[in-house]
């Protein structure tokens, strides 16, 4: 252990300590932009669910281009659009607006179909129950189409959190961009490359393990 | 305050190019996709079937290629295998990144299937006489690849949002083109509006024809 093996050279363990928290960066950039977005998700999807012709009519295709446009080219986009209206933002900003709303976009097809997947009759009972709108919204759809669409909305979130790898592209140093510049420094691509992979692995793995045991127990 | 002149016409003038770049985006994700299927069908069947290090193979392919970031990977086979002299062009790099990337979320779709066909049919096929080759090309997989066609589709469009992450590993596809132009022009944000324009076209051709082909497959 004393001597040091060829392999490593250049590579020591504050380097390790670099890429944890770089680790913290992507965690955070992720959890920012799924939690503001999850929201805004439920609210548009709500709006679609009720209101179908006028919202529909704006808000769907608006929604759609998030869902179409490759996630890279809208964070190049608005990272050159924003400085035009007068609007300074650093990467990490505009990599939370963006994937604020991509998260969004997924979010509101999520959250519409949980909307749906309450049967109709039983909103009717619990609004002949004496329930308001809203109590009947957020005490029996909530609940009920809540655990219908869990799994789909961890798929969104897992998908966000490894494609928040791309805000590198803007500059911000998150997991994939510090292990491009420790690669540049040490030369040691392999080295790097699987730790980052194992960081995200680490990240990931555990969630999608808990939504397929969650899924499970329902599936019962 | 807003007082950014756009200038469309170096975009208009590179238009037959960046149209161009599209067809090679089309045409990376479709093979990639078809690479993708093939692979992920092998995997799901070796997921379901095998035992011991082959069914590890493909547990720890599909767990790698669905908790890691498809960037990350895109790297580790451009950068991460230069370490073991193994040096691929960018058409390589993208396209072994982007299959492997399918193969995987394709492989979990493919189990679902799978598991959808009752084991009857299989015990079945064998009565009538057939082989296993026979049981599972004839029987099984026609059936599988009806269930898993709407995921094939996302899927597909998948592939052709990330084959835009080509600009990163120095592959000219639609977005690699249109950074080359766009570093030569500085028109920025003009080429990628473009670009987002064309990706969006793609893609909704991609979801039409998909619609198209099953209005013809599915007929009955």
């Amino acid at each position: 252990m004393q001597e040091p093996v060829s392999f490593f050279t250049g590579f020591n363990p504050n380097d390790l300590w670099f890429l944890g928290e770089a680790a913290l960066k992507t965690l955070w950039i992720s959890i920012l932009s799924i939690t503001i977005g999850s929201v805004m998700g439920c609210v548009f999807g709500w709006v679609l669910h009720e209101s179908k012709s006028v919202a529909g009519i704006i808000l769907a295709p608006i929604l759609d281009v998030f869902r179409s446009v490759p996630l890279l080219i809208q964070l190049v986009l608005f990272y050159n659009f924003a400085p035009m209206v007068g609007l300074d933002l650093n990467p990490f900003l505009s990599g939370v607006v963006i994937l604020t709303f991509y998260t969004a976009s997924l979010v509101t097809n999520v959250a519409r179909g949980g909307i749906e997947s309450v049967e109709t009759s039983m909103r009717r009972a619990s609004r002949s129950l004496g329930l308001t709108y809203w109590q009947d919204l957020f005490h029996v759809v909530l609940p009920i189409g809540g655990r219908t669409v869990f799994p789909a909305w961890i798929g969104v979130v897992l998908g966000v959190m490894k494609d928040s790898a791309l805000v590198s592209v803007l500059g911000y140093v998150e997991l994939l961009k510090a292990s491009q510049i420790l690669i540049t420094r040490t030369q040691e691509p392999l080295l790097i490359l699987s730790i980052a992979g194992a960081f995200y692995f680490a990240l990931s793995y555990p969630i999608s393990l808990y939504a397929s045991k969650f899924e499970k127990r329902w599936a019962k | 305050m807003f007082d950014y002149n756009f200038h469309w016409r170096p975009v208009l003038k590179s238009f037959p190019d960046l149209i161009q770049a599209g067809f090679v985006t089309l045409e990376i994700a479709s093979l990639a996709m078809l690479l993708g299927i093939v692979i992920g069908l092998c995997l799901a069947l070796m997921r379901i079937n095998m035992k011991g290090p082959l069914k590890w193979f493909a547990v720890t392919w599909i767990e790698i290629a669905r908790n890691t970031p498809a960037l990350f990977q895109l790297f580790f086979f451009g950068f991460g295998l230069g370490a073991f002299g193994i040096n691929l062009s960018p058409f390589t790099i993208i396209l072994t990144g982007l299959s492997f990337n399918c193969a995987g979320y394709l492989a979990e779709n493919f189990r679902g299937g799978f598991q959808a066909i009752p084991v009857m049919q299989i015990n079945s096929a064998r009565c009538l006489g057939m082989n296993s080759w026979q049981a599972y090309t004839r029987i099984v997989i026609p059936q599988v690849l009806r269930i898993v066609y709407y995921p094939i589709t996302n899927q597909m469009v998948w592939a052709v949002l990330m084959s835009s992450l080509g600009m990163l590993v120095g592959f000219k596809e639609l977005s690699g083109e249109t950074q080359f132009f766009a570093s030569k022009t500085f028109r920025v944000f003009e080429y990628f509006a473009v670009a987002a324009v064309i990706y969006y076209v793609i893609v909704k051709i991609v979801l039409g024809a998909s619609r198209l082909l099953a209005m013809r497959l599915f007929r009955y």
